[in-house]
């Protein structure tokens, strides 16, 4: 059922707007002043601070690419990244280690990763599928670039973004 | 230094008045029609009437002519812009218009007055606007009042005319 | 020295003092609109919890100046369609009414003998509203020549409200011309130098009065039976004024032709670069042209109570010319103040507004300072 909502019946004084209007400048001096003399609490100025430190450790920033502890890089161009990456920004390019490579086990390593950045859309699938724990989304959210070039993380960019992740699980070790 | 302005604004003037009337496209004519205003109105200043002169620049070119174009830019424009110029309305319209040149300076000539010399007027002391003021209300108070009374009751009749329903 | 001579010939004089005088003026009007466009943006932040501008220089004071080396730079498209000479001769036209209003308004008492105002007009006021009324053929042309349905309906809107509201911008200032009996700003200024400002008048009047103070160097101020009957209609004229103002310098609430939410940009979407920039600095000069002649006809101009003016020497005369623009200065905050606490009025509430109550209001203002003029004569 419609219900008919009264106006309010306004008296000569609300009807001329005045009171209205000298409120509200009211308001806004007073926020003015507080502004000005400093009592107002205002957002960060972001270049000069950061939240950074209060980051959280499940921060999902840029992928990187880690190396172990061994220094031994990874990724084993298994591709699987590639394939569930949703904008298709990893491109890949496996290469055959050669035998006399400690880790000649392995077979194969990637002779390109290059990770669009203006495609990323930090998602973190890449991170979920990699049976090799060797892609993490680290801390990193501010990637800029001028040219559409810089914005393609190639492999030294992404190594050097992920550095050394410690405490993960060395399965192409030798056995003791 | 007067003259070298005279002809300058009344060159200016003369100009714009004709290309009111030449362009094809309505609002060109309406700006035209405003220099030509805007030329008149310097020409009265250069006679030291600055009150008439401003006058004319607030009421036409300011007031007047803005309303013009309001409603000429709600107009389709495209027809105006096409139609060709007329070649008889044009000798017409000619015609018409030498005949009047011809009629006024016989008219003109035949006065008696036209002869004298009249003497610039005598400076009193006052802006012009109190000259105006002190003869439109000794001199010349009941014609003013009486277009006071015609402008009152045209104003009357515009708000009568223009109610949404006439019963 | 001959050529010393040459420049104090009257003639002469006239001519270099108005040339350095317009220079000046204009220097200094130009910077402040490059300045109130910075302010305007730090008051918004200011009431609304914000910084502002903080970047480029201390306190983005030095914003302005990239504001227009970036509008410069910009490409100054023609879109297709347009008509191309109103297009182009609309920012201009925009801007310059705004500049001209400048010429008569008394910004100074004297220095060195030398008035203060551009041109002393007897007409001086009627100079302001007809050269200001020029302005909106810059909008309506620009509005038209952009062949686009949101400039136009900007241009139309601008049109019917300015005339709507220069009637009774008009009207309301009459009362002001009846107690001063002069059109002339500058002896507008001198009235309420020897009588007090239009809206306070409490100063320098002797004798026979309700109220009366003495001060040490004999300077009297009080208030008289006249004064204190006349200041109610001058207070009416003088907020009936101030509106309109706003109305005709396309200010919040006013400011319908431009209304973003509703037309985009208004009658400049369709421009660029400097062209845009003529338009946006156009209307912070008319603003502060607005605010000089509110400062000229109720605020006393460069007076200052107890203040000698420029006949008394230089410095008083720079303390007079300081005195001007430090009060257009404060007129122009409220104008940002307002702006950033009044919504947008609808068009039909504006017109109505208008019609229906400042122009009678200002009719019956102007009755009400004739019979209190007639009655103080008797």
């Amino acid at each position: 059922m419609a219900t008919i909502v009264q106006r309010p019946k306004l008296s000569l004084l609300e009807r001329s707007y005045f009171p209205a209007i000298l409120g509200g400048l009211w308001i806004t001096i007073k926020h003015f002043f507080k502004m000005l003399f400093g009592q107002t609490k205002v957002t960060m100025q972001y270049p000069e601070q950061k939240w950074d430190s209060a980051m959280p450790e499940w921060y999902r920033g840029a992928p990187t690419l880690v190396k172990d502890e061994h220094d031994r890089e990874r990724c084993v161009a298994c591709q699987l990244c590639e394939f569930i990456c949703p904008p298709r920004a990893i491109t890949i390019k496996p290469g055959e280690l050669p035998g006399d490579n400690r880790w000649s086990k392995v077979e194969k390593y990637p002779e390109k990763f290059d990770i669009d950045m203006i495609r990323c859309i930090y998602c973190g699938l890449c991170e979920e599928v990699c049976p090799e724990q060797a892609i993490f989304l680290r801390k990193d959210y501010s990637i800029t670039g001028l040219t559409r070039a810089e914005m393609v993380h190639d492999k030294e960019k992404l190594y050097e973004l992920g550095g050394v992740m410690h405490g993960l699980v060395h399965k192409w070790n030798e056995k003791k | 230094m007067l003259t070298i302005l005279f002809w300058v604004f009344s060159v200016l003037m003369l100009a714009s008045a004709a290309a009111v009337v030449l362009f094809r496209n309505p609002v060109n004519s309406a700006m035209s029609l405003v220099l030509s205003f805007l030329a008149l109105a310097a020409l009265f200043v250069t006679l030291d009437a600055f009150f008439i002169g401003v006058i004319q620049v607030l009421v036409y070119a300011g007031a007047v002519m803005v309303l013009f174009l309001f409603i000429i830019m709600l107009l389709d424009l495209k027809a105006e812009t096409r139609r060709r110029l007329n070649i008889a309305a044009l000798a017409g319209g000619i015609a018409v218009l030498g005949g009047f040149v011809v009629l006024i300076t016989h008219v003109v000539k035949s006065l008696p007055t036209s002869a004298d010399h009249f003497p610039a007027l005598a400076r009193t002391g006052y802006s012009d606007a109190y000259d105006i003021g002190m003869t439109l209300f000794s001199d010349f108070n009941l014609p003013f009042q009486i277009i006071g009374v015609l402008l009152l009751v045209s104003t009357i009749g515009v708000v009568f005319l223009s109610r949404r329903s006439l019963r | 020295m001959p050529s010393l001579d040459l420049f104090l010939q009257p003639e002469i004089f006239l001519v270099w003092t108005a040339a350095l005088k317009t220079l000046v003026i204009l220097g200094v009007v130009l910077t402040m609109v490059a300045y109130s466009v910075w302010a305007e943006r730090k008051v918004s932040a200011f009431i609304q919890d914000r910084i502002g501008p903080n970047r480029v220089g201390w306190a983005g004071l030095i914003q302005p100046v990239a504001d227009g080396v970036k509008l410069l730079l910009k490409e100054n498209f023609v879109p297709g369609g347009v008509n191309k000479f109103f297009f182009s001769i609309a920012p201009s036209l925009a801007m310059i009414p705004a500049i001209l209003v400048l010429a008569v308004l008394p910004f100074g008492s004297s220095l060195f003998g030398v008035p203060m105002v551009i041109a002393n007009l007897d007409i001086g006021v009627l100079w302001v509203f007809a050269v200001s009324s020029l302005g909106v053929y810059g909008i309506v042309l620009a509005g038209w020549a952009s062949n686009s349905k949101y400039p136009f309906l900007g241009g139309i809107r601008s049109s019917s409200q300015m005339i709507s509201y220069e009637l009774s911008l008009g009207l309301s200032v009459v009362p002001v011309f009846m107690i001063t009996g002069t059109l002339n700003l500058g002896e507008i200024v001198q009235y309420q130098v020897d009588n007090g400002w239009m809206v306070f008048p409490a100063w320098f009047r002797s004798g026979g009065g309700l109220l009366e103070f003495t001060t040490d160097n004999g300077s009297m101020f009080g208030l008289d039976l006249g004064q204190t009957l006349l200041w109610i209609p001058m207070m009416v004229s003088f907020v009936i004024f101030m509106i309109a103002m706003f109305a005709e310098t396309n200010r919040v609430p006013f400011d319908l032709p431009e209304a973003e939410q509703e037309l985009v940009g208004g009658y400049h979407t369709e421009y660029s670069s400097m062209r845009f920039a003529l338009f946006f600095l156009g209307e912070y000069a008319a603003m502060i042209a607005g605010a000089g002649v509110i400062v000229t006809l109720f605020l006393g101009g460069w007076s200052m109570p107890f203040v000698p003016d420029g006949s008394q020497g230089w410095f008083w005369g720079l303390v007079n010319i300081g005195t001007f623009f430090a009060k257009v200065a404060a007129i122009i905050f409220f104008f940002l103040w307002v702006r950033w606490t009044l919504p947008r009025f609808r068009f039909d509430q504006l017109m109505k507004l208008g019609w229906y109550v400042f122009f009678e209001v200002a009719l019956v203002n102007i009755f009400l300072t004739a019979g209190i003029l007639a009655y103080l004569q008797s």
